[in-house]
């Protein structure tokens, strides 16, 4: 208290002056930063969209500026949607990520809520074991898968892609529920038991609606990790019609070393919508479902 | 009927470790039993037994005669209300409330009747439709309390439900947690390390400590009767003193030797009974009410003692002295008015009537 009142007044503005100056300075250094890394990463979709809007006379033309679109057209786009492949491997993608979706939902949810709540011998080792799986690369993977998919009669089966992509997301999806469902507290699952409930009653109507915000931010990395396989599919699916969006476009549109690559660039554009959407209205929940893990588990 | 039976109760850990050590005890119907002790006594170990949440690793628990060692919680009928009151943060105070009936298929008037009959008696009629994160620590205990009554169960469980409030939010809920006992009557077994609280609420307290009932009997036995140093030491605040002393007989008499040369005489009828002990060093348990200024000093069992007071506490309707006696910190009340001075010699008298005396081995109260 002393030292307080023997304190001389000073105006605000002067006694928080330095603060605010070097506030403005933090403001200023994150806003360059954040500048940079804007142009670094939208550059390439930048001039994705630049080279889509061109004919193929311009493409190839040398002589102009690639930054700037002379003549703009639809065409690429027009050709992309009328003719050719390219709604059929949309819809692929769309089928074979929605179920890659459910089906690393339903095992990751169940295996996490087992893993973080029904102690039993050897959970511990389980649940670190589960994520170590997901440190396996595909590219080690994919022989055996062939032999696997080979065997089940699968090969160039888009079915074939809802079988293998939730190897590569349900150890991470479960990961991230395990985290989640950690930092839920026990005597929730005590109240729930004591007022009646099951385990799978449990689950169902406390755990999933109370870890909403995990449960969607794993929802967007299995959305993710489908949407972009690329290894698998070039590996397994060898006809149009059951391509997936990521191969179908360099398998149509570059024959030998010819590039269509006005075509590949709108289909690309087109293939990374979905995922913007999805991470634009959901970016909030994925945020708070990779944190809770980590300031509350 | 909802008596609730522990015998030769044991909770075993991984490694050897007991929790609770072969407990016996016996909770009559309509009762409320409050067991109470330090962290780590076993209390909420042997309420957590009782739901089912915790094995039991020998011995039985039986609820209404039934015993009940292998049967699920949700089958048990009985209902918890936990520390950190583990409301479902996604349903409203209504659906949190009639969660438990749901799950068991009551019908959805009588679910409502009985929501609105508990949302009466708790006064949160109008926070029904609320989230829990819209309300305070007492609203949401007093929801985790509703959730408990909705179901009409045949024992009520209480984890030191007023651990997480503040002091004196604490002091309402307990009046409520009382009135709710005696408006709906059923069987209770609540738990709290705070001994006030457990004075205040029970009809019977069960003093634990290190996995063992030291003693079970009603406040009032427990205060004045207590049967051993713990329990002695636990209940009633401050603390009850305890003064290294010899015993000895001496003018015909049976009279307490304290260091400093200060003689305490043993009244007449304790004489029979302590007569045994004549020449053994023993401990003088007095409660700090016993020690006060200098009065009534010409009544038989009020003996006159000087203390130096090192520290004075004014509380308002009293003052606390503290004083050193033989190495032990000493505390007495007085009155407010009496001339009590950190360093100043202060004429006290002790209250002979109201004294026990403990083995110092054995901690047993002679």
């Amino acid at each position: 208290m002393s030292s307080t009142t023997a304190t001389p007044f000073v105006p605000a503005e002067i006694r928080h002056g330095s603060l605010r100056r070097e506030r403005r300075w933090a403001l200023i250094g994150a806003y360059v930063a954040l500048a940079v890394f804007v142009v670094f990463f939208m550059t390439p979709p930048f001039h994705m969209l630049m080279t889509s809007l061109k004919s193929s006379g311009e493409i190839a033309d040398l002589s102009g500026n690639p930054w700037i679109v002379a003549a703009p057209t639809l065409q690429n786009y027009w050709e992309l949607l009328t003719e050719g492949n390219y709604l059929v491997h949309f819809r692929n993608s769309v089928i074979v990520t929605a179920c890659t979706v459910a089906i690393s939902m339903v095992i990751s949810v169940m295996a996490a809520f087992a893993l973080a709540r029904m102690k039993f011998w050897g959970s511990a080792t389980l649940a670190t074991g589960v994520f170590l799986t997901y440190l396996v690369p595909e590219t080690l993977l994919f022989i055996p898968m062939f032999q696997i998919i080979g065997g089940l009669g699968l090969y160039n089966n888009l079915w074939a892609m809802v079988l293998i992509f939730p190897t590569l997301t349900v150890p991470f999806c479960t990961w991230i529920m395990i985290g989640y469902f950690a930092s839920i507290p026990k005597e929730l699952d005590e109240a729930a038991l004591i007022d009646g409930a099951s385990h799978l009653q449990m689950l169902w109507k406390i755990f999933i609606p109370v870890a909403l915000p995990g449960i969607l931010a794993a929802m967007i990395f299995a959305f993710t990790v489908s949407w972009a396989a690329f290894i698998y599919p070039i590996a397994f699916l060898v006809s149009s019609d059951q391509m997936v969006l990521t191969v179908g476009i360099v398998s149509d549109l570059i024959r030998a070393d010819t590039f269509q690559w006005g075509k590949i660039m709108a289909g690309a554009l087109m293939a990374a919508l979905p995922p913007l959407l999805v991470y634009a209205f959901l970016m909030d929940y994925y945020i708070a479902g990779l944190t809770a893990g980590a300031t509350k588990g | 009927m909802a008596q609730v039976t522990l015998r030769k109760v044991v909770k075993a850990y991984e490694g050897g470790v007991q929790a609770v050590k072969g407990i016996d005890l016996d909770i009559a119907d309509h009762e409320f039993v409050v067991l109470v002790g330090p962290s780590g006594c076993g209390k909420s170990t042997t309420l957590r037994m009782i739901a089912g949440l915790e094995e039991i690793s020998d011995g039985e628990i039986a609820i209404g005669g039934k015993v009940i060692n292998d049967v699920p919680p949700r089958d048990r009928d009985i209902a918890m209300v936990f520390q950190n009151y583990a409301l479902y943060p996604h349903m409203t105070v209504f659906d949190n409330m009639a969660f438990g009936l749901m799950l068991r298929k009551f019908p959805k008037d009588e679910i409502k009747r009985r929501v609105d009959n508990a949302a009466r008696i708790l006064d949160i009629t109008p926070l029904l439709a609320r989230k829990p994160k819209a309300l305070s620590g007492g609203q949401r205990q007093r929801v985790a309390m509703g959730r408990a009554i909705v179901r009409d169960p045949k024992v009520f469980l209480f984890d030191e439900p007023l651990s997480n409030l503040d002091a004196k939010l604490r002091v309402q809920m307990r009046t409520e947690i009382k009135k709710v006992h005696q408006t709906v009557r059923t069987t209770t077994v609540y738990v709290t390390h705070d001994q006030v609280e457990a004075m205040t609420l029970a009809d019977r307290v069960v003093v634990m400590n290190g996995g063992i009932i030291e003693q079970v009997g009603s406040p009032q036995e427990l205060y004045h009767n207590p049967k051993t140093r713990f329990v002695a030491g636990f209940i009633g605040s401050p603390a009850m003193n305890f003064i290294p002393c010899r015993l000895e007989n001496g003018a015909g008499a049976l009279r307490l030797h304290l260091p400093g040369d200060i003689v305490l005489p043993v009244p007449a009828e304790r004489t029979a009974r302590y007569q045994g002990l004549a020449g053994r060093e023993v401990l003088l348990g007095i409660r700090p009410e016993h020690l006060t200024e200098a009065k009534n000093l010409d009544r038989p069992h009020f003996a006159p003692m000087t203390a130096t007071p090192e520290v004075t506490e004014p509380m308002g309707m009293e003052t606390l002295v503290h004083f050193r006696m033989a190495g032990a910190e000493i505390c007495g009340r007085v009155d407010p008015l009496a001339p009590a001075m950190p360093g100043q010699p202060l004429p006290m008298a002790v209250d002979m009537s109201n004294m026990h005396i403990l083995d110092p081995q054995s901690g047993r109260v002679l």
